[in-house]
C-alpha cells in the first residue's frame, strides 16, 4: 500500500530534519536532560524538580516540497515544536538540520539571514502590524531586508493579488475580517520567497467555512509553488485534507508519523484511533490504499487517488460490483464494492483501549 | 527601661555634626564644581532666553496665528483652534501676555528636555528588568519628594535663575514620560513582536518599526502628563527666579490679591487645557488605524 507515494518521499531529500529534540522549561533545563533521557515522567519532573517537559525526543523528517502536518491537542507541544524550526524558541538539546545546515549552530546574524531568506511564518492570531496598511504588511519581510520601499511594494503586490486582496492595499488590518487578515498573513509569508513555510494553527481562528476556503487557497498555491510546509493544527479533518504527511504529537512526543492513509488505516495506538474514529473515512481513503493486486478486466476505471466516496458513486452508476484502479493509464489493481464498504466502516479497534488515554 | 519610653536617638552632638558635614561637604562641592555645572547648562539657558525673547518680541497677532496653526496641525479640530485663539485673546486683554509668553517658553523647553531624556530612559527600562528596578525608585523619589527639598541643593549649586528653575520643573515633570514609555513598550503585543522576529528583524528594526509605533498611545499619554506637571510647577519655579505666570500668583499670595491670583491661575489652567486637548487629539490621530 502506498508504495509509490512512499518511494517518492524517500527519493526526495528531507528538507528539514529534526533529531532527538528535547525542550524543557524551567530554571535549569540542561541539568534535567539526563533525568528525562532516563525516562522520568512528565509529572515527576514537574512535581519533584519544578521543570516542565515540553518536547521529548522528537524525530521528524520533513520532505521537501510537501505539506507536513503536525497534529496534536492543546498542550501537546506543537506550537513549541514549530518555533524550534526557526529558533523563536531555543531547544534544550537536539538538532535541526535544514539543507544540511544545523539551525542550532547559527549565530544571531546567520539566524536572522535564515529567517529572512529561508523560512517564513504564518501565525494563529495573524500577528499583523496594526499600524501598517495591507500593502506595507505584505512587504514587511522585504523592507526588513532593506529592500527599497518602492521595489518591496512592487514585488509584494503580486502576492496581494494572488491571495485575493487586490483593492484592499490601503486598508489597515483592523478594517478586515479574520479570513482576510489571514490572507494578508499568508501573503506576507510568501513575499520573501522563502522555501519553507511555517504555519502555526494558521486557520484555527477562522470560521469553518472561511477555514475551508483558506485551505483551498493554500492547496492551490502549493500546486504551483511547491513549498516545504510545516502546518500545525488540532483539527484532524484539516490535517487529513491538506497533509501529505501527518505526525501526531501527544504530550510532547510523536506517537505516529505517516501519510493520511496510513494514519486512518493503521492507527498506531488507542490514542490515535480515538482521534480518527469520528472522521468521514470515505472522504479520506483512496482506492489505492484498499485495492487488491489482481488486475481485473471488467468494471469502470478509477484513478488510484480517487477517494472512496467518489468511487462508490462511479460504481453505483455503472452497476458493476468492482472497478479497475488505474495509474497513468495502466491498470494496477482492482477494488470491489465490498472492500470499499469494509474500509469505511468505523473500526472497533481502540474503543476499549482509548479509555486509558486520558 | 528608659529606651522603651523614649526613642533611642542619636546623640545631639553627633547628629549636628553629621548634618553639618553633609552641608559643608555639599557647599565645598558646589564651590568646586558649581561654575562647571553652570557652564554645562549654558546652552540650555541660551535656548531658553532666545525662545523667551522670540515669543515676547514677535507681534502678538503673529503669535496668536502661529499658535492657532499649531493647534490645527495637532488637533485638526476647529473647536480646539477657536478655543486656543479665544484663550490667548482674553489672556492678552487682561494684561498677562508677557508672563504667558515666558511661561510658554519655559514649558516648551522643559517638555522638550523631558522628552529628549525621558523617552530613551523609558526604552532602556523596558529592555532590562535590572534597569527598571534601578530607575523606578528614583522616579518615585522625583515624584514624591517635596519640591522645596530639591530646590535647596539646586540653588546652592546654580543660584537663583532660569536654569535652576528649569531643572526643578524637569525633575518633577519627567517621571510620567519615562514610566509610560516603559509601560507602553512592555505592553506591545508579544505576537506582533514575535512575527517581526520571525521575519528576521533585528533589535533596532523591532524597536523603531514595532515597539515604538505600537507604544505611541502610551508615550503620548506620558508627554501629555509631563506638560501638565510642568505647568503645575510654574508657581514653585517662580520662587527661584523663573519669570512667567507664577510670579504674579506668588505676589498675590503674599499680598492677598484675590483677583490677581485668580486671573493668572486661570491663565495657567487655560494653557494646560489647550496643551492637553491638542496633544491628546494628535495622539488619537496617530492611532487612526485602530478605528474601522
Amino acid at each position: 500500500m502506498n508504495t509509490t507515494n512512499a518511494m517518492n518521499n524517500s527519493a526526495l531529500e528531507p528538507k528539514v530534519t529534526i533529531r532527538n529534540l528535547y525542550k524543557i522549561f524551567g530554571s535549569s533545563p540542561s541539568s534535567m536532560v539526563e533525568r528525562v533521557k532516563n525516562g522520568i515522567s512528565k509529572k515527576d519532573l514537574l512535581d519533584k524538580h519544578g521543570h516542565v517537559l515540553a518536547l521529548t525526543d522528537v524525530n521528524l523528517d520533513v520532505p521537501a516540497q510537501r505539506i507536513q502536518v503536525i497534529m496534536g491537542l492543546s498542550g501537546s507541544g506543537k506550537s513549541t515544536l514549530i518555533r524550534h524550526v526557526n529558533r523563536l524558541i531555543e531547544p534544550t538539546t537536539g538538532e535541526i538540520i535544514i539543507d544540511g545546515q544545523n539551525v542550532l549552530g547559527m549565530n544571531q546574524n546567520e539566524l536572522r539571514e535564515f529567517r529572512k531568506q529561508k523560512a517564513s511564518m504564518v501565525f494563529q492570531k495573524f500577528a499583523l502590524l496594526p499600524h501598517y496598511t495591507v500593502a506595507d504588511n505584505v512587504a514587511f519581510g522585504l523592507t526588513i531586508q532593506n529592500v527599497p520601499k518602492n521595489e518591496a511594494l512592487e514585488r509584494s503586490s503580486k502576492w496581494v493579488e494572488r491571495v485575493g486582496l487586490a483593492g484592499y492595499e490601503r486598508h489597515f488590518p483592523d478594517q478586515l475580517s479574520g479570513g482576510m487578515q489571514q490572507r494578508v498573513g499568508l501573503a506576507r509569508a510568501l513575499t520573501t520567497d522563502a522555501e519553507i513555510l511555517l504555519m502555526d494553527e494558521a486557520f484555527s481562528a477562522l470560521d469553518p467555512l472561511i477555514r475551508t476556503d483558506m485551505q483551498d487557497v493554500l492547496l492551490s498555491l502549493q500546486e504551483e509553488l511547491h513549498k516545504t510546509i510545516l502546518f500545525i493544527t488540532h483539527d484532524l479533518d484539516e490535517a487529513l485534507r491538506i497533509g501529505d504527511n501527518i505526525a501526531i504529537l501527544r504530550d510532547g512526543e510523536i506517537v505516529q508519523k505517516g501519510s493520511p492513509q496510513e494514519i486512518v488505516l493503521k492507527p498506531s495506538d488507542g490514542y490515535v484511533s480515538d482521534f480518527i474514529k469520528d472522521i468521514n473515512r470515505s472522504r479520506v481513503l483512496r482506492v489505492e490504499s484498499i485495492m487488491n493486486g489482481e488486475a481485473s478486466e471488467s468494471g469502470p476505471s478509477l484513478d488510484k487517488n480517487t477517494v472512496i466516496e467518489d468511487a462508490l458513486q462511479v460504481l453505483n452508476q455503472s452497476g458493476e460490483k468492482s472497478a479497475r484502479v488505474v495509474q497513468d493509464g495502466e491498470v494496477i489493481g482492482s477494488v470491489t464494492l465490498e472492500q470499499m464498504i469494509t474500509a469505511i466502516a468505523r473500526p472497533e479497534f481502540g474503543d476499549g483501549e482509548s479509555k486509558t488515554y486520558n | 527601661m528608659e529606651w522603651l519610653d523614649e526613642f533611642p536617638t542619636m546623640e545631639r552632638q553627633g547628629l549636628r555634626d553629621l548634618k553639618k558635614a553633609i552641608d559643608l561637604g555639599f557647599r565645598d562641592f558646589s564651590r568646586a564644581y558649581g561654575d562647571g555645572i553652570e557652564g554645562f547648562f549654558e546652552p540650555l539657558l541660551y535656548f531658553l532666553v532666545w525662545l523667551d525673547k522670540l515669543l515676547v518680541n514677535t507681534p502678538w497677532p503673529v503669535i496668536v496665528v502661529g499658535l492657532a496653526a499649531l493647534a490645527w496641525i495637532g488637533s485638526r479640530s476647529w473647536y480646539v483652534v477657536a478655543g486656543t485663539i479665544a484663550c490667548f485673546l482674553v489672556i492678552g486683554y487682561f494684561g498677562m501676555w508677557e508672563d504667558t509668553m515666558a511661561t510658554l517658553a519655559i514649558i516648551s523647553v522643559a517638555t522638550l528636555l523631558c522628552i529628549a531624556i525621558g523617552i530613551p530612559l523609558g526604552i532602556l527600562m523596558s529592555r532590562s528588568e535590572r534597569v527598571q528596578s534601578a530607575i523606578t525608585p528614583v522616579l518615585d523619589v522625583m515624584q514624591t519628594i517635596p519640591s522645596f527639598v530639591y530646590l535647596i541643593p539646586i540653588i546652592m549649586l546654580l543660584g537663583i535663575g532660569k536654569v535652576p528653575g528649569l531643572l526643578a520643573v524637569c525633575i518633577y515633570a519627567m517621571p510620567p514620560i519615562v514610566r509610560l514609555t516603559n509601560l507602553g513598550i512592555r505592553l506591545v503585543d508579544q505576537e506582533v513582536l514575535e512575527a517581526a522576529e520571525a521575519f528576521g528583524a533585528n533589535d533596532r528594526q523591532k524597536l523603531f518599526r514595532v515597539q515604538i509605533p505600537l507604544a505611541l498611545p502610551n508615550i503620548f499619554a506620558g508627554v501629555n502628563q509631563t506638560i501638565m506637571m510642568a505647568l503645575a510647577m510654574v508657581v514653585i519655579a517662580s520662587m527661584i527666579g523663573v519669570p512667567g505666570l507664577g510670579r504674579p500668583v506668588l505676589r498675590a499670595i503674599n499680598n492677598q490679591y484675590l483677583a490677581l491670583g485668580l486671573m493668572n491661575g486661570l491663565a495657567i489652567v487655560a494653557l494646560a487645557i489647550i496643551f492637553d486637548r491638542v496633544s491628546q487629539k494628535y495622539g488619537d490621530r496617530l492611532q487612526k488605524h485602530r478605528k474601522s
